[in-house]
């Protein structure tokens, strides 16, 4: 853990500072349970490993072994594709939505 | 002619990976697992039943699932990855791209892949550590791609003496003597009529398609490459270039495991070309040491046929008689006599990546 405050969705509404909402692909839910949490986690790279700490296993499905975004998987960040693929910077602001999906292009 | 002595067989397909039985002379589809998965490679049971298939997700990457019970239920277990690349290092990404090869010698599992990198586990493929003895030869960051953009390792011939070798497209073949310490190029006598010709022999670049070994005689092994068929009798050391008479392309070689004089092919017409010569299934058999070939077609379709056998399609059992075969359009035969007949099993398969007796 990274310190960071984790939530379920249903716990969210009482929380008082703002967070961002971390969901994934229904598609790895064939693989591997891809959790849907609440975060106050500063950047994407500290989003995902509060999910990896929730499921190690998930580290492999949305990361290579050097730690970048798989060629095929896709992050949006408020509707915003996240372009920073290696070191994953992209910070979180409140009440953003984060969500992991698969590309087209592995398809 | 002896009786085959196999009855059951492994597909690995684009969408799943198919379990076959033979039942009163007949195979059939005994089960499917990982369907609509790509299945790069399958490792059939040891005598506990424990079994492995390399799953190639389109979106998450390559991993390993582990059987117990020779395939009834799986579970995913480790899959090889590269250490961490330090900066400014040549080559390609020190990523896994694809487990194209899995093998067993003795309680070692030893996995090949694109981009090259060979690993083994020792302890029931809980974890993979990369042969770094090989990976960190200073020929490895100028291998070449054959087929993929980045190198791999498709065929890996152990020893229980600790010796290994292995096929990369495109460098060559490799071999270790001492479980891995070290390695030594051994693609000598190979010929690359697709390079420049004061490089044609270059063992570096040669490009076999796959290399297999004969079990009762292992310093025999055969090699069907991108531009020829080439034998070796003394473990690698040297290889000597034969004339097949349809066509010296291809992909599939299948050695018999007792005589080693004899061996299979699949021809296809040329790189450029991948498919049957004449739009006519055939397969090349050689039982004199390579002197001669035989052209096999009784029972494979004779036109309007584009199946290319791809380099793990062909497989033998373990007496040299009992024959499967199958396709990049998913086409399935079964020979019962060492390829003298063919008949076509009533499936409609994804393109077969891989097929293994045992």
């Amino acid at each position: 853990m990274q310190g960071h405050t984790l939530l379920p969705v249903a716990a969210r509404a009482r929380i008082m500072r703002a967070m961002s909402h971390v969901a994934f692909t229904s598609q790895l839910q064939r693989f591997t349970h891809a959790p849907e949490f609440d975060t106050d986690a500063p950047t994407l790279r500290a989003a995902l490993e509060d999910a990896f700490d929730l499921n190690p296993r998930l580290r492999d499905y949305v990361l290579d072994e050097q730690g970048h975004l798989r060629r095929h998987v896709v992050v949006f960040i408020a509707g915003r594709r996240v372009v920073d693929r290696v070191t994953l910077s992209d910070p979180l602001g409140a009440d953003d939505h984060v969500y992991v999906l698969q590309a087209l292009t592995g398809g | 002619m002896d009786k085959p002595v196999d009855d059951r067989a492994w597909v690995a397909t684009r969408k799943g990976l198919i379990e076959l039985r033979r039942r009163a002379g007949a195979w059939g589809v005994e089960r499917a697992s990982f369907v609509g998965e790509p299945v790069s490679m399958v490792l059939p049971p040891d005598a506990r039943g424990r079994m492995f298939a390399a799953l190639q997700l389109g979106h998450f990457g390559a991993k390993i699932q582990a059987s117990d019970d020779a395939g009834a239920s799986w579970r995913e277990v480790a899959a090889p990855a590269y250490p961490a690349q330090p900066e400014a290092a040549p080559g390609p990404p020190w990523k896994l791209v694809m487990v194209w090869s899995l093998e067993r010698t003795g309680r070692t599992l030893l996995a090949g892949t694109l981009p090259g990198g060979l690993f083994r586990s020792d302890d029931d493929g809980r974890s993979w550590q990369l042969e770094e003895s090989l990976w960190n030869r200073p020929e490895r960051p100028s291998w070449s791609g054959g087929g993929y953009d980045v190198p791999g390792i498709h065929s890996i011939c152990p020893l229980p003496s600790g010796t290994v070798l292995v096929g990369v497209s495109c460098a060559g073949a490799w071999i270790t003597r001492d479980d891995g310490v070290s390695w030594q190029q051994t693609a000598h006598g190979m010929r690359a009529e697709y390079m420049p010709p004061e490089q044609a022999f270059d063992p570096q670049i040669q490009d076999p398609h796959a290399i297999a070994r004969c079990a009762a005689q292992p310093e025999v092994l055969w090699c069907q490459h991108h531009n020829g068929i080439f034998r070796s009798v003394d473990g690698g050391a040297h290889w000597g270039e034969l004339a097949a008479p349809l066509s010296a392309f291809g992909f599939a070689v299948a050695a018999h495991p007792l005589d080693a004089r004899t061996a299979w092919f699949v021809p296809a017409v040329k790189d450029q070309c991948r498919v049957p010569v004449d739009r006519a299934l055939a397969v090349q058999r050689t039982r004199d040491g390579g002197a001669s070939f035989e052209t096999l077609r009784a029972g494979l379709p004779q036109r309007d046929c584009y199946d290319l056998v791809y380099r793990h399609g062909l497989a033998v059992d373990g007496a040299g008689v009992g024959m499967l075969m199958g396709s990049t359009t998913g086409g399935l035969w079964a020979s019962d006599d060492g390829g003298e007949g063919w008949s076509a099993l009533s499936v409609r398969l994804a393109p077969v990546y891989a097929l293994r007796m045992g």
